[in-house]
């Protein structure tokens, strides 16, 4: 039997739905018209008043907004409630450069939670299972959301965060853990723990949910059939307010956006038109009930596919594909957003070229990442010793900026093509996108 | 006295150090010592060559990354004793290694020694005193 948190909104009508974004997204626009002034003067100059905005059929007036536009605001530029009423911030996991921070009023903070209760009763979670979380706490969203939508079903939980696979097991083994909500890799790594240890008939678990990263079905299928569970994708991202925007249910055939707080285009990302169902772009969200940072049209990069078809579990809610992906050249390793950008500057401050490639690739089903660095004249040295103090200097400058160790390959000056074009500086052999 | 060691960046892979040694063949270079110290991921080769300036030119312009290196050359009689003899001078003037490595020439009964060290003056000095000799550029490319 299909299990929902919230039946009402999750398999309303579509007349209901759109009545609902039509009402929110018109308050949303004047309010942050009203409030705030990077968003006044973005619609000045597109010449859109909140007057003009009546339903989501304006919502194509109304200018993007862009990950640069969240960096050129930071920290406050974008904040459409007093800061006395904000009670969390949460962040993105670039850590340099790239910051993103979103901020929440508790009234934020429920919505966010609501939707991962959501994902959690759609994976079959009701108070009597108990929820395992080894996802990141702290300012990565994946831990907290799920850790409050766990709560918000009454489920006892586990506030595992990452790491430490001994103790992950050994809870999962004594407490009786029935969902484990990580990411897929991770999933995919305690699988094989629990299958080296022997202790695969010693644990309860019955169905995962896993974001944060792409997996493929052939994935899915690996994690389903060692730990014996069903394996729901999760889908979500910090600037919107994180895990939760949209959730797998038993039909396993993409993720339901929970369309009373997001509004979901699919555009081209060339020429920003409004693309149909069916299509293949980029995904664009619209928060329509957040108060701390609501975001309109805002850019996911994310590439998908969305459809409105009928779905078996009873949802009504739009779904969308897996991101098939990215409109930019920001790659996810181990579940960390890095941008080649990000990397080329640690190489420019450590002195070496920016002519370089990165390599990611995942063994094990765990991401690697390797950077080939040029060697120079400068950077070279007779004494073995300094040289590989230096690399494992930009190790650490690396680990410092991106947050996961990069392992770093010096190659002979010039050893890297040079194109004549766009150079390749990423090369990607996961083939994590499919279709 | 000092010799002009040159060593070169070369990655861990197969069939990398032959490209070198391919292109010191083309232009008849004539090695008198080798050594190489390795990492996991690539290796420095450093070589006492008869024309370092020639080399270093032809690697630079084939792309390595190559540094020269002024470093000691000792002469030594090729019997028991004779390395420990010179270490035991460097180390009781305090004076650290860096690296070091051994090399034969068509002179009998006579072994050599390239020394890496921190101020080559001064260890030239230590040894001059315990009458070991250091041997010029010239003298090694003439062998």
């Amino acid at each position: 039997m299909e299990h929902y948190y919230q039946p009402e909104i999750e398999c309303a009508s579509r007349e209901q739905i759109r009545t609902w974004q039509d009402e929110r997204l018109a308050g949303t626009v004047k309010r942050v018209y009203e409030n705030v002034e990077f968003y006044r003067n973005k619609m000045d100059e597109a010449k859109v008043k909140p007057e003009d905005i009546h339903s989501v059929d304006d919502l194509h007036k109304l200018p993007f907004l862009t990950k640069d536009d969240l960096r050129d605001a930071y920290p406050y530029g974008l904040l459409a409630a007093p800061l006395s009423e904000c009670v969390r911030i949460q962040s993105t996991s670039g850590t340099t450069g790239r910051r993103v921070v979103a901020f929440y009023t508790q009234h934020d903070i429920d919505l966010w939670e609501e939707c991962c209760a959501r994902a959690i009763a759609a994976a079959g979670g009701t108070n009597e299972d108990v929820v395992h979380v080894c996802y990141g706490y702290g300012l990565f969203t994946g831990g907290p959301g799920l850790n409050g939508g766990s709560h918000k079903v009454g489920a006892l939980t586990l506030p595992m965060s990452s790491g430490n696979t001994e103790r992950q097991i050994q809870f999962m083994c004594d407490l009786g853990s029935t969902i484990l909500c990580c990411t897929p890799s991770y999933a995919a790594y305690l699988a094989e723990s629990i299958w080296e240890r022997g202790l695969q008939d010693k644990i309860k678990l019955k169905a995962g949910i896993f974001g944060a990263e792409a997996w493929t079905e052939e994935m899915r299928h690996d994690i389903e059939e060692k730990l014996g569970i069903r394996a729901y994708d999760i889908y979500g991202l910090t600037e919107i307010s994180g895990p939760g925007v949209s959730f797998e249910c038993s039909d396993q055939s993409g993720m339901h956006i929970n369309e009373d707080h997001f509004i979901a285009e699919v555009i081209n990302p060339k020429t920003g038109e409004v693309l149909p169902d069916g299509e293949k772009g980029e995904l664009v969200f619209t928060s329509i009930t957040k108060e701390a940072f609501p975001l309109i049209r805002y850019r996911t990069r994310d590439i998908c596919i969305l459809s409105h078809e009928k779905c078996s579990c009873g949802r009504t809610h739009v779904k969308m594909t897996k991101p098939l992906g990215r409109s930019d050249d920001m790659l996810i390793v181990k579940g960390v957003n890095v941008f080649p950008s990000q990397i080329e500057t640690v190489l420019l401050n450590q002195g070496y070229p920016a002519n370089y490639q990165i390599i990611v690739d995942r063994k094990q089903n765990s991401d690697t990442i390797e950077v080939q660095v040029e060697m120079t004249q400068e950077m070279f040295s007779d004494n073995a010793g300094i040289v590989a103090g230096r690399e494992k200097k930009l190790v650490d400058a690396l680990k410092a900026m991106l947050g996961i160790y990069v392992k770093v390959k010096l190659v002979n000056p010039k050893a890297i093509t040079r194109s004549e074009g766009k150079a390749v500086r990423v090369i990607d052999r996961r083939n994590l996108y499919q279709g | 006295m000092t010799v002009k060691q040159i060593s070169v960046f070369v990655e861990n892979k197969a069939g990398k150090l032959a490209e070198l040694t391919e292109y010191l063949h083309q232009h008849e270079i004539d090695m008198r010592a080798l050594s190489i110290a390795e990492t996991q991921d690539f290796g420095i080769v450093r070589v006492i060559v008869d024309d370092p300036y020639k080399t270093s030119c032809i690697l630079k312009e084939a792309g390595y990354a190559v540094s020269i290196t002024p470093v000691l050359a000792v002469e030594m009689p090729d019997e028991p004793g004779s390395l420990n003899h010179i270490l035991k001078a460097l180390g009781d003037e305090d004076i650290s290694l860096e690296y070091m490595y051994a090399f034969l020439t068509r002179k009998a009964a006579t072994a050599y020694m390239v020394l890496r060290v921190e101020d080559n003056e001064k260890a030239a000095e230590v040894l001059k005193r315990k009458g070991i000799h250091t041997v010029s550029h010239d003298v090694i490319a003439g062998m």
